[in-house]
């Protein structure tokens, strides 16, 4: 009896386990910034180089910081999408232009649209890094007190936004569009 | 196999191993230069992920070791680069993780099949040697 049971058991048990790894998405790896304060940061521009964006524009707004550049596929399959939110101005959108190319950037926006309240330009790529990116389109839903509610990987579409950020979105603001705290 | 053949299949086998080239000299100190090469071997490359930031030629796996090589040049301890990299990217960015309870199972595992295979090893043996010897031994029976 033996003999049979644990030949066919073990092999149950590795199954599961093959089955279940087969199944995870390894491209899903989960960031350790969700329910911690976003890094902090400042960085020139994109458009207007001399002036600064950084957490002190955030600060007060449940915001989305997209990560974006022009060199990147999926960043222009969303960015449709981007610019319909930012015409439904439900909430501030700001841009994080990563290890891009100014003039390119500046033409992608002029031509496609701007759905940023402001874009910073991370040529070196430093605070992408603090940030945890790995591989744009990355999107971070962030609270009015700066702490991360939530980061998408991948292009946002209709769906993610439905099922992932607006619940989160309306249990930090109550109603849309968001009231920033200035506001209040 | 022929000759040739062979020589250019142990050839294939030496492929992967070629290295990223950044154009920065080493670090000063050998001693930080080496701990910053061991480092950078156990640190995965979110982009592609079976690789190391070494092997990566990918932007990131360049501004990581860029970052990397600064933090530690100015003097950064090996753990406080893990600990930087963890609180960002998670334990997912080293080779060689923590031991915790998520990682029991990966941790545990094979020195559990280990203690398995010792027992199924040993109840083997015993009856094994349990069994006399089938033949005996021919030059026994020559001196009877």
């Amino acid at each position: 009896m033996w003999r049979y049971l644990i030949p066919i058991s073990g092999f149950v048990v590795l199954a599961v386990f093959l089955a279940r790894g087969l199944s995870l998405n390894p491209r899903y790896v989960p960031s350790p910034l969700v329910g911690k304060p976003a890094p902090e940061f400042e960085l020139p521009r994109l458009k207007n180089p001399e002036i600064t964006v950084g957490t002190r524009d955030l600060a007060g707004n449940v915001a989305l910081l997209n990560v974006w550049a022009t060199w990147c596929v999926g960043c222009r399959q969303e960015h449709g999408f981007l610019v319909e939110l930012a015409e439904a101005n439900d909430l501030p959108i700001y841009g994080l232009n990563w290890k891009d190319n100014r003039s390119i950037a500046m033409s992608w926006l002029s031509s496609l649209g701007d759905p940023y309240v402001a874009s910073a330009f991370d040529e070196l790529g430093e605070v992408a890094i603090d940030w945890g990116v790995y591989g744009a389109p990355e999107t971070f839903l962030l609270a009015r007190d700066g702490t991360v509610l939530y980061k998408h990987i991948a292009p946002l579409t209709r769906e993610v936004w439905t099922t992932e950020f607006l619940p989160r979105i309306i249990a930090e603001c109550g109603t849309l569009p968001c009231p920033s705290v200035g506001s209040e | 196999m022929n000759r040739r053949s062979f020589i250019v299949f142990v050839s294939l086998l030496f492929f992967g191993t070629a290295l990223a080239i950044d154009p920065e000299p080493p670090l000063e100190d050998p001693a930080i230069e080496s701990a910053y090469r061991e480092l950078i071997n156990e640190v995965r490359c979110l982009v592609c992920q079976n690789q190391t930031i070494a092997d990566s030629n990918a932007p990131l796996a360049a501004d990581l070791r860029r970052e990397i090589r600064k933090m530690m040049g100015e003097g950064a301890s090996r753990a406080e680069v893990i600990d930087f990299l963890v609180t960002r990217y998670g334990d997912f960015v080293l080779y060689r993780p923590p031991f915790q309870p998520t990682t029991w199972l990966l941790w545990g595992a094979p020195v559990f099949l280990l203690g398995i295979g010792v027992i199924v090893f040993a109840r083997i043996l015993r009856v094994r040697m349990k069994q006399p010897l089938e033949e005996p031994n021919s030059l026994d029976e020559m001196t009877l």
